[in-house]
């Protein structure tokens, strides 16, 4: 178990920012921490690391206290936001890093494999977003970390850029690291993350697989179909389908009746013209369990 | 150790890339070229070489301009980096606190030590040029430079001190500013009132002024630079002559980085990046 977090409580003056909040990540596993501005990921996160004291609770990296030289030397970081200072090179930063952690990384193939290559001999103040959050990429890749803590990402990559950052996420829980990731990008982390964690005002509100949540949740799925004016009104009447334009409607179903509804909707024949079926986006059921947590 | 040097020389090529290095280097230069020209008129009269007549001048300088050096150096350390959120990064790392500032007061110790060795060595040039030095002044520039660098340290332990107290790098730029003042101004003419007010032959100036002029670092630098003639000159009336000429000069010199030090290492332990 590389992550342990067992009733920690963070305060920040009077107010709680993480309350009893208990979780675990095991070594291969990419958990992903989902929550509003404020909800405590980032809170979490630096508790985990030791830079913020826990009130109440303990946290275990690897076995040792979080803050403690093993813990450190186990754990790479990329911060929200990350930046170094303007002044250095990318080069000159991770050869940095890579003397504080003590590792013998060859820098030139490693600014390669985040893709700023050549870009790494330049100063760090003329990157774009994207070309700082690589190299904050490449500074957790220093060292083969038993615990990667990656706090949003993704935010300033553009997709494809996006996709090769999933790609080395999943090369490193390949080689057993235990990744956590936060991220406001809800539906991109949706196929490449092993479990999903909701926050909410600093409390766990849910901690499952993503197929696990979505039948717990029963959310409607919807069925888009395109039919010919003759069965317009079949559709409207018999299954109190949507009129979203001319030619297309819409039909919201529980999970459990999409089988039925669907061999229905087939005997219809060619009046049909085509159908798509739309699962129920991450983005409803993060906004599913957050207001469930309010009741 | 690797990890304190590493840091070093990041901080080494910052200071030299955002111009600093270059600003305090022509600062230096400049004022020491101009005092040791100007000084020279009096060298004549008094019989002494022109070097040792322009380091009284230097000392003076030094004493105002090496601790804004240093905490122009210094305020930005700590509080510019939580500002930039690179801190929280930095300490992720297995370095310890300490390290951080210990590597980052290395770096500005050669920054400071660059353009103290610069600038003293543009007033030996200029007095090479046009008027003698001896091997005694020569000695009164070492004992300058090591003191400077003293000075220097104490004034930027301080600075990261207050660097990682502050609230934001604004914040430390102001504090930085008021402890310039306090220390480097106002301090002395609190003294020079405290001794008008008592008078010659008052507690304050019998007991207190002499360990309170040394208890300053700026004034304890000045105490230990200044030719002997003139130390003399200075404290006669007020310090006990001997007070003065002793070791507590160069004591006060050398605690003073170390607790600076100290202070910068406990208020780094309590930065909550």
């Amino acid at each position: 178990m590389s992550l342990i977090v067992k009733d920690a409580c963070v305060r920040r003056g009077k107010i709680e920012t993480l309350s009893q909040l208990s979780l675990h990540v095991r070594s291969g596993e990419k958990v992903a921490l989902i929550g509003h501005n404020g909800a405590g990921k980032t809170t979490l996160m630096k508790a985990s690391l030791g830079l913020l004291p826990l009130a109440a609770g303990e946290i275990e990296v690897d076995g040792a206290r979080p803050g403690s030289a093993h813990a450190r030397n186990c754990t790479a970081y990329l911060p929200e936001n990350v930046s170094f200072h303007p002044a250095l090179t990318g080069a000159e930063v991770l050869r940095m890093f890579g003397t504080l952690k003590k590792t013998r990384e060859n820098i030139s193939a490693l600014l390669d494999r985040v893709g700023l290559g050549e870009a790494g001999q330049r100063r760090v103040g003329t990157y774009s977003k994207g070309m700082r959050q690589k190299l904050g990429l490449a500074q957790v890749l220093l060292s083969k970390p038993r615990l990667a803590i990656l706090d949003e990402p993704t935010s300033g990559l553009d997709p494809i850029a996006r996709g090769d950052f999933y790609g080395i996420v999943d090369e490193l829980a390949a080689a057993g690291s235990a990744v956590l990731i936060s991220s406001h990008a809800l539906t991109e982390l949706e196929a490449k993350t092993d479990r999903i964690v909701i926050l909410r005002k600093g409390k766990l509100v849910v901690d499952d697989k993503l197929e696990v949540l979505r039948r717990k949740a029963d959310l409607p799925m919807k069925l888009r179909i395109s039919a010919c004016t003759s069965i317009h009104n079949v559709l409207t009447e018999k299954f109190s389908a949507l009129k979203v334009s001319d030619e297309r409607f819409e039909i919201s179903c529980r999970p459990t009746q999409k089988m039925a509804l669907l061999s229905e909707l087939t005997s219809l024949g060619e009046s049909l013209h085509d159908m798509d079926i739309i699962p129920p986006h991450l983005d409803d059921l993060y906004r599913h369990y957050s207001k469930e947590a309010i009741l | 150790m690797n990890s304190i040097l590493a840091i070093a020389a990041c901080e080494f090529r910052i200071s030299r890339r955002n111009n600093l290095l270059r600003a305090t280097v022509a600062m230096m230069v400049l004022f020491a070229v101009s005092l040791t020209v100007l000084g020279s008129g009096a060298t004549g009269a008094l019989g002494v070489d022109m070097l040792t007549a322009a380091s009284a001048s230097l000392a003076t300088l030094s004493v105002y301009i090496v601790p804004l050096i240093a905490l122009l150096l210094s305020f930005d350390a700590i509080a510019g980096e939580v500002d930039r959120g690179t801190l929280a990064l930095v300490l992720s790392y297995p370095a310890p606190r300490t390290s951080l500032v210990i590597g980052k007061l290395l770096a500005h110790l050669l920054a400071l030590g660059v353009a103290l060795v610069l600038g003293y060595g543009a007033a030996i040039a200029v007095c090479l040029a046009l008027g003698t030095v001896s091997t005694a002044s020569l000695l009164l520039v070492l004992k300058l430079t090591i003191g400077g660098l003293l000075l220097g340290a104490a004034f930027l332990g301080l600075g990261y001190a207050l660097s990682a107290w502050a609230k934001g790098a604004g914040a430390a730029a102001g504090y930085a500013i008021g402890i310039w003042l306090v220390f480097v101004v106002l301090y002395d003419v609190a003294l020079l009132a405290g001794l008008v007010l008592s008078g010659a032959d008052g507690a304050f100036t019998q007991d207190f002024f002499p360990w309170l002029l040394i208890a300053n670092p700026a004034d304890a630098f000045r105490l230990v630079t200044l030719p002997t003639g003139q130390a003399a000159e200075l404290a006669s009336g007020f310090v006990s002559a001997d007070l003065a000429r002793s070791y507590a000069p160069m004591v006060s010199l050398l605690a003073w980085p170390l607790a600076a030090l100290g202070l910068a290492a406990f208020a780094m332990r309590r930065v909550e990046p």
